[in-house]
């Protein structure tokens, strides 16, 4: 089955002051349609700038795309032009679910105004009449943003698309965002940390939200999160990253249960235990203005040898669809 | 309804704040150290007859009472008479109220009208050619005298290019007077040959007052979209893929206009302080040049007339500006 949407290779740096932060290196990830995928790693790593990368949202002055494609069925997302992406894959085929859903609405304009101006550019009954915002249109549009907020479980709709953002709580926004990630019918949906931002106990009814919905529609989800546990209760596989490399991509079942990379099992390890010992990875994060070379995780990992330094080690398949870059990797 | 609400509460703070600048304005010029009954006896009055106009003026009373008196006076509309025009001085500022207000609401608007477009501009094209020109432009609309300004155009557009009239109003009687603002009396009765007049007189000093308050705006817009541009909401909606047009002039621009709105009544007052100047210097027949004639007649009470107008003025304008505010930015009204 080819990908939905295959990252191949894509290195990518930012300027700033003090030089090129080189922030992706080499990365690679692959999405089966309908597939749930969990994009996991610590702050800083890279993910949300991936997540960025696929939308076409970066600072144009500041981002410097190096090498790599991205593969969205059929079309290079890196050489088309802005506005075939901004017409036919953004908020349509690829469809964005933002971090924060507080600061994620324009606080002065209604709800409905902002999921109508959505479904005014990305309803799938665009097409039908020649891209005309008909009045027929605009009241199909309507009842499917009410059916919708009716699925994502929001009480009372219509009153709902009459208040300003600030008059609904976090959760609920974030299910409107949920909502308006959905209703273009897209084929993959960018959850970028769609919890960071909500109260624990809301955490899970959200994220399980996300996946009932995805499943049903059979809507592809890149999720990003930091959370190994979110990742373990929602996704269908897992890609770990580490200072801007990809270092392990497996079915999550395989990842928790054989972790092949030095650097994913000390991430499995330092996860709170019954026994409440916690247990950190010596050293840190390293500097993206100078990066170690070959694999960046060498210098803390316990099993580094020279050639780690050297060369990045290719991937490897330990099992099915289970992928890791590592000279050693654990059996 | 909470802007009813908000309504209500500037209204009754109307006259709280009419009140104390009342006050204040009486009690400078009880400072000043001038004698408004000498002036008006004239130069060739006895010490006997200045003695018995302070008492049939009332400056012979203690200052409590004449503050008291001066509140009667002036809650009843009497301003008293200008020892110039020998008018009451209400009747006076009521006939240059229009050509004020006329001036000044033309420069406002053709503030907004340049200064927010320019603003976002500047914005988006931070650093770029364009914004380092507006800049230049806008602080040196900001450090321009108004008078030096008025002069140039002047100058260039009256004494050399010959498209613009030198100053006054209008040529000829004027239209009709419905209103006492000549471009509408001019519309109203369909008077063209008036309207083009009163529009050419307007161009000069209606663009000297204009630049110094669209410059300020040009600094607010740009810094409300700045601040708006990076915002979390506009990436989203950048990653849904909307127009970036429409993001920025529906989306960005209201939140930027906040801001910007807030300072309207600021600069209202600025451009009434400059008006002063520029009617002098246009010989434009309003507000700002009968307080600059006060003044060099040490016609005190044309001058305290002249202050509680434009001060009233000034609140009224202030009020409207809470209003627009409201209606903009919903969360502080509902």
């Amino acid at each position: 089955m080819p990908e939905l949407l295959a990252v191949e290779d894509l290195s990518l740096g930012f300027r700033t002051d003090a030089g090129l932060a080189r922030v992706l290196d080499g990365v690679n990830l692959a999405i089966q349609p309908g597939q749930i995928m969990g994009l996991v790693g610590e702050s800083g790593c890279g993910k949300t700038t991936l997540a960025r990368t696929v939308l076409g949202i970066l600072p144009r002055h500041a981002a410097l795309i190096e090498r790599g494609r991205i593969r969205f069925e059929r079309s290079d997302l890196l050489s088309a032009d802005d506005t075939t992406l901004n017409d036919q894959v953004r908020g349509k085929a690829i469809t964005f679910i933002p971090q924060d859903p507080f600061t994620s609405f324009n606080p002065v304009f209604p709800i409905g105004t902002q999921m109508m101006e959505i479904m005014r550019w990305k309803s799938p009954r665009r097409a039908q009449d020649g891209g005309h915002n008909t009045r027929a249109r605009r009241a199909a549009d309507r009842d499917a943003v009410l059916a919708m907020l009716d699925a994502v479980q929001l009480p009372q709709p219509r009153q709902v698309l009459a208040k300003y953002p600030h008059e609904v709580s976090g959760g609920q926004r974030q299910r409107l965002m949920i909502a308006m990630a959905l209703l273009p019918e897209p084929r993959l949906v960018i959850a970028d940390e769609p919890t960071t931002a909500l109260d624990v106990t809301i955490q899970a009814q959200i994220l399980k939200l996300l996946r009932r919905l995805a499943t049903e529609r059979g809507v592809a989800v890149l999720l990003t999160t930091h959370d190994l546990g979110t990742a373990y209760e929602i996704c269908d596989a897992i890609t770990v990253m580490y200072a801007g490399q990809e270092v392990e991509a497996a079915p999550t079942d395989a990842f928790f249960r054989h972790p092949a990379h030095p650097y994913t099992a000390r991430l499995l390890a330092s996860l709170p235990r019954a026994d409440g010992k916690v247990l950190g990875i010596p050293g840190e994060v390293p500097n993206l203005l100078a990066p170690p070379a070959g694999c960046r995780f060498h210098p803390r990992c316990e099993r580094a040898e020279p050639a780690c330094s050297r060369s990045r080690p290719p991937v490897t398949l330990p099992g099915q669809g289970h992928a890791v870059r590592c000279y050693h990797p654990q059996a | 309804m909470r802007r009813l609400e908000m309504v209500l509460s500037r209204l009754a703070w109307f006259f709280p704040t009419m009140a104390g600048l009342i006050v204040i304005v009486f009690l400078i010029s009880n400072v000043i150290p001038t004698d408004p009954v000498r002036i008006v006896a004239g130069e060739n009055a006895t010490p006997e007859q200045v003695a018995a106009l302070r008492v049939k003026l009332g400056y012979d009373k203690p200052i409590a009472i004449q503050l008291l008196n001066h509140f009667r006076d002036v809650l009843s509309g009497n301003l008293g008479v200008s020892i110039y025009t020998q008018r009451p001085i209400s009747e006076d500022l009521a006939k240059r109220l229009p050509a004020t207000l006329e001036l000044s609401i033309t420069a406002l608007s053709l503030a907004i009208l340049l200064g927010i477009p320019l603003g976002v501009v500047s914005a988006l094209r931070r650093n770029a050619w364009i914004d380092q020109v507006l800049r230049v432009i806008s602080v040196s609309g900001l450090a321009i005298a108004a008078f030096w300004l008025a002069m140039e155009l002047q100058f260039l557009f009256s004494m050399k290019l010959r498209v613009a009239p030198l100053n006054g109003r209008i040529d000829g009687f004027g239209p009709e007077p419905y209103t006492g603002f000549y471009v509408l009396d001019s519309l109203i009765g369909r008077d063209w040959e008036s309207l083009g007049s009163a529009l050419s007189h307007l161009a000069l000093p209606a663009l000297t007052l204009a630049l110094p308050a669209a410059a300020t705006i040009l600094r607010f817009a740009r810094a409300g979209v700045l601040e708006v541009i990076n915002s979390n909401h506009v990436l989203y909606q950048r990653a849904m893929g909307i127009p970036p047009r429409l993001i920025v002039w529906k989306y960005v621009l209201r939140n930027a206009l906040i801001s910007t709105v807030t300072q309207i009544g600021l600069i209202f007052g600025v451009l009434l302080t400059n008006a002063v100047v520029i009617e002098t210097v246009f010989d434009w027949p309003g507000l700002g040049s009968f307080a600059v004639q006060s003044i060099l007649q040490s016609d005190h009470k044309a001058i305290i007339g002249f202050t509680i107008w434009t001060g009233g003025l000034i609140v009224v304008v202030n009020l409207l500006v809470d209003l627009l505010h409201s209606v903009i930015d919903p969360r502080g009204a509902r």
